[in-house]
């Protein structure tokens, strides 16, 4: 990432899920719509995997903050929400960005190297550290990718949705990444 | 690929529901709660209390289902509900204290916007003003909303008060005796009625 690119926006993010309805001579073109139920129902439902997926994204001192950001900005376009059909993969796409924000922020600060393997994963005693630096050094749509993949265990075709790309790119970004963890000399 | 999964299942869990728990904190302090609500447990059931920021829009009887009640409330007020007992924790202590027999008249600020405006509005804002340990008919309320021959209109619009105890329509009992009906079945009114003393036990 060269520079410090400003953080993405939500309404960026957001705005392929909240554009208006396409409308066909005046009527909907899709007639059927899902309303999104109340928040707290939304919440309960989907904490647990958008946790898991920023716990592996940007470890578990990071974790509660991602996580405050992800439903915050949830929060703030749901009223706006059109189409709650697939609330998932719309909650996925907000804290992919987040965590992608939070990487890049990280890289701004000065990095406190004993912070690095000890803690960036829950279980110290489970966990190889050069595994974890590996995986923060992957560049963020191949880490996106792998964590969607191997630990949400996602299809690629909702991988793909979530990360705004094709299948096969997702396909493509998780081998890539698979591929640098070998070589960083994880136990592939 | 070595394991990327090294959390406890039920530990994830936990962490998860604390991180939900802060959400409503910074929720509310970003004015992105429009709908606060928890439970409250009391002698006459678990009570879910909800509040908007102009006062409490909602208490429901064990009988309607939490899901049932946020739906509405994300239909009738917004989307934006979130559980927050922090944030109804004047709410909680009174309900607390009027129970403990210790508070006569609440001071939350009450929120009647899912009450249509007009006749029903006006009976239970005469039923706001009947005060505690005493009773009021159903013909009475409907003479001071404007209409005297509107009598079972009056209890029909009881019948609907979101916020009941704390607009005490447990209060109304019909001019021929007894003490009526009740939306929260006719025992938590007796009950309600013996606590304040309006009703021997």
């Amino acid at each position: 990432m060269a520079g410090s690119p400003s953080p993405v926006r939500d309404d960026r993010i957001l705005g392929r899920w909240c554009d208006p309805p396409l409308t066909f001579g005046g009527r909907r073109a899709f007639s059927f719509q899902m309303k999104p139920p109340p928040f707290a129902t939304f919440l309960e439902e989907h904490r647990v995997p958008v946790y898991r997926f920023l716990l592996a994204s940007v470890g578990p001192n990071e974790a509660d903050d991602c996580f405050q950001d992800t439903f915050l900005a949830a929060l703030r376009a749901y009223p706006k929400l059109r189409d709650a059909s697939n609330l998932r993969g719309w909650i996925l796409t907000i804290a992919t960005r987040k965590a992608i924000d939070h990487a890049r922020a990280r890289k701004r600060r000065p990095l406190p190297v004993e912070r690095l393997p000890e803690r960036a994963a829950p279980e110290p005693q489970d966990a190889d550290p050069k595994l974890w630096l590996a995986v923060r050094e992957l560049p963020s749509a191949q880490r996106a990718a792998l964590i969607h993949r191997y630990v949400l265990d996602l299809p690629y075709a909702e991988i793909a949705e979530v990360l705004g790309t094709t299948e096969e790119a997702a396909r493509a970004a998780a081998y890539e990444g698979r591929k640098k963890l070998r070589a960083a000399g994880g136990s592939g | 690929m070595r394991e990327f999964e090294p959390m406890k299942e039920a530990d994830l869990d936990d962490r998860a529901a604390h991180a939900a728990r802060a959400l409503a904190d910074a929720a509310r302090n970003a004015g992105l709660e429009d709908v606060a609500f928890a439970t409250v447990e009391t002698p006459v059931g678990r009570l879910l209390v909800a509040a908007t920021r102009r006062g409490l829009v909602r208490l429901a009887f064990p009988e309607e289902t939490v899901d049932h009640v946020l739906e509405e409330l994300a239909d009738a007020v917004s989307p934006r509900v979130l559980e927050d007992p922090a944030g109804l924790d004047a709410a909680r202590r009174e309900l607390d204290e009027y129970f403990e027999g210790r508070r006569h008249r609440f001071d939350l600020g009450v929120d009647l916007r899912l009450m249509s405006a007009g006749f029903s509005r006006r009976v239970l804002d005469a039923t706001a003003r009947i005060p505690y340990g005493s009773v009021s008919t159903y013909r009475d309320m409907a003479v001071q909303a404007g209409s005297p021959r509107a009598a079972r209109a009056a209890g029909n619009a009881l019948h609907d008060n979101p916020v009941p105890i704390v607009v005490p329509c447990h209060r109304v009992v019909p001019s021929s005796g007894g003490i009526g009906r009740y939306g929260g079945n006719e025992w938590r009114k007796a009950f309600l009625l013996q606590l304040e003393g309006a009703l021997e036990g």
